[in-house]
């Protein structure tokens, strides 16, 4: 396409700092050259889909798709994971496989000017990699406390006269006291530190000693680790589905995710919440997903792996949203029945009506008749309302979802233990699977930037890095832990991506060049991908990326900057109360996501000044 | 004589009924409420008669085991505002004077030390046994030398860090033997080519026969 020559950006130099065709040729026939390489194609395509399919999946999908039309969200869902995913996925296999680079050289390697988007995207995965792994050592906790019957969530402990139980727990619920109080020991601001709490930071130790086994010499040892962590889930998945569908109100569960309500496609704010979702859901700007397919043979084909992959992360979220609302829809109803049992019995007590007399069925009809004859006695009851359309929208995404919602519905399942033993287990398989991604992200670029003296071992280098990132991440387990991390998951992992999303995208078309790339692709996989890519990767997907960050980042700017606290001394406990944020969190705002957003025109700022500054 | 006799025995059959009417009330006694069919479901028993009779002695029992043997008899529990709901209120009177009555708080101290017995005899529990404003002291916690989540924790730590010095271990040696065997490849450097390099290669390689099959199969 003429066109397409003419908005190529002008790149000297680009020639020799790349392989030639035949240079690569060379290199794959005669398997030179120290870089490491995949045992298998299996376990590339499972760390692939461990990194992508993650905690995102079971918790923000289901919720998403629940609270923006059910059956409808998958429209919007589907039409941007294929014009907005899919492409830019491929755009990262093929040009980490043509590269073969981590994700900083191959940014300088492109053009020295792009080294920028390499720093983000490192400043990036090592800010997720911190608080992530603390939602790991939470995941650790539980399932380390799993092993008890009756599970420490399931009851209220019982006070020091034993003549009742905590107040906090019994004006809240078990679980909610369990999550806030013994595993979070949270404190009532941001403000408070609270100090470290030991049993976390155990847990955040071992958290942080089974990543460095896994990672401790790069793709060798992670390939083999991923044959568990990235299939075991599935299995998981597969148990609790069975599990889920035979308890009592598990359809109407399902029947809540998946009705559709087609008005919600008029909704922008659907729509922006898809894009952003399976921006977020593929792991995209990173960094690990370059530098996986670089160690990959040079035909690889990475079209097919692409496409692949998406379809996998697509499923899993369907799979484990229905797999979810089954479980969800059980807790609903077993509230519902809870509820309106307590109801009955006061009903009996109150008119001394034999057992019996009203029932699930005809209680509204005894309602109605006993309200007729007795209205005064009946309104001094305070009779609570029962909707079970209120207890399926209760809280049910992120942390609250796993930690609250799903523990107190495995505490009303039979073998209650066991059900939370493979709950947790497979949250953890799931973090891990992308914290190998994250981790990947950050060893490789510390590596490329030659930080570390040349006489350092792989071991070594993984070693410190791991220790310094738990050093840092203890942070997260003081009593305000819970704070940061909601401020490092709102600031960190959402606007530095979509820039350096959006500009790894211009950079491979119109600074690599769209003709080479497509060369490129011609010389891998033997055929010139077809019109569907050169659209979306020249138009299409720069342009929706360029939509989400703008509303994003509007809608960041002009919101309040309130966080929710647990404070059992507001006026409306247990309702999580609205506080604002203390100045001074500015600046840690400014850090998260300014820095990373700013290194790149920084860097090429930074680069253009040197070179100016060396030539006088 | 034998009129005054008849007089007072008619008296005392009219009043006692009365006056045991009069001591049974919920101020100074219990209400108390059953849920049989919730408890039991399928199982459920019909309260009657019998049971009632069995309620009031398993009661006497109670009273009798919190006094240390004080001779309490069905006759001393005393019944009214019986319910369809299968609730009523008792009193308990003491065997000694019938017109007198336990405190309150005996009767209860009575029960919560016999609780257990009496929700057993009726195949209840603490919440379908209900005995209004007798709060059921709530079971002692279970008490763990060590906490089991310390126990998992100390396997799984114990499990990495032996995967780790595995590891390390195994990459230390693999560096020695490599230096050694690098070592060994000195002393048989001929020409500066290592032998097992030509080994492999038998003679030029011929690019034009490159296998077809450029695509990695799955």
């Amino acid at each position: 396409m003429g066109w397409s020559t003419k908005l190529k950006l002008p790149n000297p130099g680009l020639d020799e700092r790349i392989l030639s065709h035949a240079q690569l040729e060379k290199l794959e026939v005669e398997e030179a050259g120290e870089r490491p390489k995949w045992d298998n194609k299996a376990q590339y395509m499972l760390t692939c889909v461990g990194f992508c399919v993650g905690l995102g999946n079971v918790w923000r999908f289901p919720y998403l798709c629940q609270s923006h039309g059910g059956g409808a969200f998958m429209i919007p869902f589907l039409i941007l994971l294929v014009l907005e995913g899919i492409p830019l996925l491929h755009l990262e296999f093929a040009i980490g496989q043509r590269l073969r680079k981590g994700s900083m050289d191959v940014w300088r390697t492109i053009n020295p000017y792009m080294m920028g988007v390499g720093l983000a995207s490192m400043c990036v995965s090592l800010l997720v990699s911190l608080y992530y792994n603390t939602i790991i050592a939470w995941v650790l906790w539980y399932f380390f406390n799993s092993f008890q019957e009756p599970l420490p969530w399931s009851q209220c402990p019982v006070n020091a006269n034993r003549s009742g139980f905590e107040q906090e727990c019994e004006r809240s619920s078990p679980v909610d006291y369990f999550w806030y109080r013994k595993t979070l020991n949270i404190t009532t601001d941001i403000d408070q530190t609270g100090g470290l709490q030991w049993w976390m930071v155990l847990c955040l130790i071992s958290a942080w000693a089974v990543l460095y086994v896994c990672c401790i010499r790069g793709i060798e040892t992670t390939g083999k680790a991923v044959y568990v962590t990235s299939t075991l889930p599935y299995v998981v998945l597969t148990i609790f589905l069975i599990r889920g569908l035979t308890l009592k109100g598990s359809v109407s569960g399902l029947v809540f995710l998946f009705t559709p309500d087609l008005n919600e496609l008029a909704n922008p704010a659907t729509w922006l919440d898809a894009g952003a979702q399976v921006f977020y859901s593929f792991s995209l700007a990173f960094g690990g997903l370059i530098s996986f397919s670089s160690y990959n043979s040079i035909h690889n084909n990475c079209e097919q792996d692409a496409v692949i992959i998406s379809i996998i992360n697509a499923f899993t979220s369907v799979f484990a949203a229905t797999v979810i609302y089954t479980i969800i829809g059980f807790r609903a109803t077993q509230r519902f029945d809870d509820c309106l049992g307590g109801n009955i019995l006061t009903l009996l007590n109150t008119f001394d009506l034999p057992e019996g007399n009203i029932t699930e069925s005809n209680y509204d009809l005894a309602l109605e008749s006993l309200n007729a004859t007795n209205p005064d006695i009946v309104n001094r009851l305070n009779l609570q309302t029962c909707d079970l359309n209120t207890f399926l929208t209760e809280g049910v995404e992120g942390t609250g979802l796993a930690f609250i919602v799903f523990t107190e519905a495995i505490t009303k399942m039979p073998l209650a233990p066991l059900w939370s033993v493979l709950f947790f287990v497979m949250l953890f398989c799931l973090g891990l699977s992308s914290m190998f991604g994250n981790i990947e992200g950050v060893l490789t670029p510390l590596q490329d930037l030659k930080i570390f003296p040349k006489s350092w071992t792989k071991e070594a280098i993984s070693g410190v890095t791991c220790l310094l990132c738990c050093c840092i991440g203890l942070i997260f387990v003081q009593g305000s832990g819970n704070y940061w991390l909601a401020l490092f998951d709102s600031f960190a992992g959402s606007i530095p991506l979509l820039i350096t999303g959006f500009c790894e995208m211009v950079g491979v078309v119109y600074v690599y060049g769209m003709d080479r790339f497509n060369e490129d692709l011609v010389f891998m996989i033997g055929h010139k991908p077809n019109i569907f890519w050169q659209a979306t990767w020249r138009v299409i997907s720069p342009l929706i990326m360029l939509v989400i960050f703008l509303f994003y980042f509007v809608t960041t700017i002009s919101k309040e900057f309130f966080y929710i606290a647990w404070d059992p001394e507001s006026a409306k406990f247990p309702t999580l109360e609205q506080k604002p944020y203390p100045t001074w969190i500015y600046v840690i705002i400014f850090i998260l996501a300014g820095i990373p957003s700013l290194a790149v025109p920084g860097a090429a700022i930074f680069r253009a000044l040197w070179k100016r500054c060396c030539k006088i | 004589m034998w009129t005054v006799w008849t007089v007072w025995m008619v008296w005392m059959v009219c009043l006692v009924p009365t006056t045991s009417e009069a001591l049974c009330t919920e101020d100074d006694g219990y209400k108390v409420r059953l849920s049989i069919k919730t408890a039991l479901g399928g199982d459920a028993y019909e309260w009657n008669e019998s049971e009632m009779f069995f309620f009031k002695a398993t009661l006497a029992f109670a009273m009798r085991t919190y006094s240390g043997g004080e001779q309490y008899d069905v006759s001393n529990i005393l019944v009214c505002d019986e319910t369809l709901r299968v609730s009523f209120v008792f009193v308990v009177t003491k065997p000694s004077n019938t017109s007198e009555l336990v405190p309150r708080t005996e009767v209860e101290n009575a029960i919560k030390k016999s609780r257990h017995r009496i929700n057993s005899a009726f195949l209840l529990t603490d919440q379908t046994l209900d005995f209004v404003g007798i709060n059921p002291t709530l079971a002692a916690p279970i008490q763990y030398d060590t906490p089991p989540w310390l126990i998992a924790f100390g396997v799984v730590m114990g499990l990495v860090c032996a995967g780790i010095v595995a590891l390390l271990v195994s990459t230390f040696l693999n560096k020695k033997r490599s230096k050694k065997s690098a070592d060994e490849e000195e002393a048989g450097r001929g020409n500066g080519i290592l032998c097992e390099s030509i080994r492999g290669k038998d003679g030029l390689f011929n690019q034009g026969l490159v296998d077809d099959d450029r695509l990695t199969k799955l």
